[in-house]
């Protein structure tokens, strides 16, 4: 892993080769894309921009999906 | 009765019951009471994913989307930022601007923030959400809302999982007088005869989580409260008779000895 970038996925610390995507990042994690929301650094980034968004040291993603809710 | 259906916001539903999905034992008892009920809203929370283990099962592969509408809720959120956050997200997760809007006020009651909530409706509205906010049984904040571009209202019988039933029936009929849009009863029902007793009252649907998930036979409780709210809509329909002190005998006089 050359050129290890950290970032920050759902509030741990973690590495990933420089030049990787959040969709790389999703795939590596064995996560369905359509069933996510990805937020980073606060902003929510499109579902179609997930190939395009490289990821920079440092940044901070937030990945989240349904969950069983009713009211609380 | 089949020709009786919900429409909000230029959408259709059959089912006038309409569920959560949180505090099931697991997955498939999720779907059996979903199924059971006969409900076609469900709603869901958005949460971090599991990333360290993937290997749980996800929730929409025991509700299919294409089958129910998705009601995706900002549970667990005090403040209009974090209500609009998680409302952006969910849109993001999701595939429709539908979003169940809760600004929570306090953590022991779980009552609505009602300032909160007019103010993360107006905002959220302007994006293009269809806001359905959980609102608290006060008519003067249910019309504010309808004022903001609410297209129904969802006040509370009772506090979030408290089954107390129908606190404040009077509440809930000036505030089905006072606004022209759907009424859904959401939060505090008990049992069968709450859900009954707030579809005779004239509201157009009725959501609960606890009273099916928390019941001993979560599964027969889903069918019981597909027949209260069957029952109580029926009802309302057809009219009930008056209230009388006295007693009007239903046997004619004439003919006695």
């Amino acid at each position: 892993m050359a050129d290890a970038l950290q970032i920050h996925v759902n509030g741990q610390v973690r590495d990933c080769p420089s030049g990787w995507t959040v969709g790389d990042l999703l795939r590596e994690l064995d996560i369905t894309s359509e069933r996510v929301a990805v937020e980073l650094n606060l902003e929510i980034v499109d579902r179609k921009d997930f190939e395009l968004r490289g990821l920079r040291q440092g940044d901070r993603l937030e990945i989240l999906s349904f969950i069983g809710g009713g009211l609380d | 009765m089949y020709d009786d259906r919900l429409v909000i916001a230029g959408r259709e539903f059959k089912s006038r019951l309409w569920v959560g999905t949180g505090k099931y034992k697991d997955f498939e008892e999720t779907r059996k009471a979903i199924e059971v009920s006969g409900a076609d809203v469900v709603t869901v929370a958005v949460r971090r994913v599991n990333i360290t283990d993937r290997s749980r099962e996800n929730l929409l592969d025991f509700i299919d989307p294409k089958k129910y509408t998705i009601l995706p809720n900002t549970a667990g959120c005090y403040t209009v930022e974090d209500a609009l956050r998680y409302a952006r997200l969910a849109r993001a997760a999701g595939v429709s601007d539908l979003i169940k809007l809760e600004v929570l006020g306090d953590e022991k009651t779980l009552f609505p923030d009602t300032a909160g909530l007019i103010e993360a409706a107006k905002i959220l509205i302007k994006e293009g959400f269809i806001v359905l906010p959980y609102t608290n049984d006060d008519p003067i904040v249910a019309k504010k809302l309808v004022d903001v571009g609410c297209p129904a209202v969802m006040p509370l019988a009772a506090p979030i999982g408290s089954g107390l039933g129908i606190r404040n029936p009077y509440n809930l009929k000036i505030i089905m007088e006072t606004v022209k849009v759907p009424i859904i009863v959401d939060a505090g029902v008990g049992t069968a005869s709450d859900a009954a007793l707030a579809m005779e009252y004239g509201a157009d649907a009725v959501l609960m989580n606890t009273a099916i998930a928390g019941a001993q036979d979560p599964i027969a409780m889903a069918e019981a409260m597909k027949y209260a709210v069957n029952a109580g809509r029926l009802a309302y329909k057809a009219g009930r008779i008056p209230r009388k002190l006295y007693a009007t005998a239903s046997s004619p006089i004439e003919g006695m000895l």
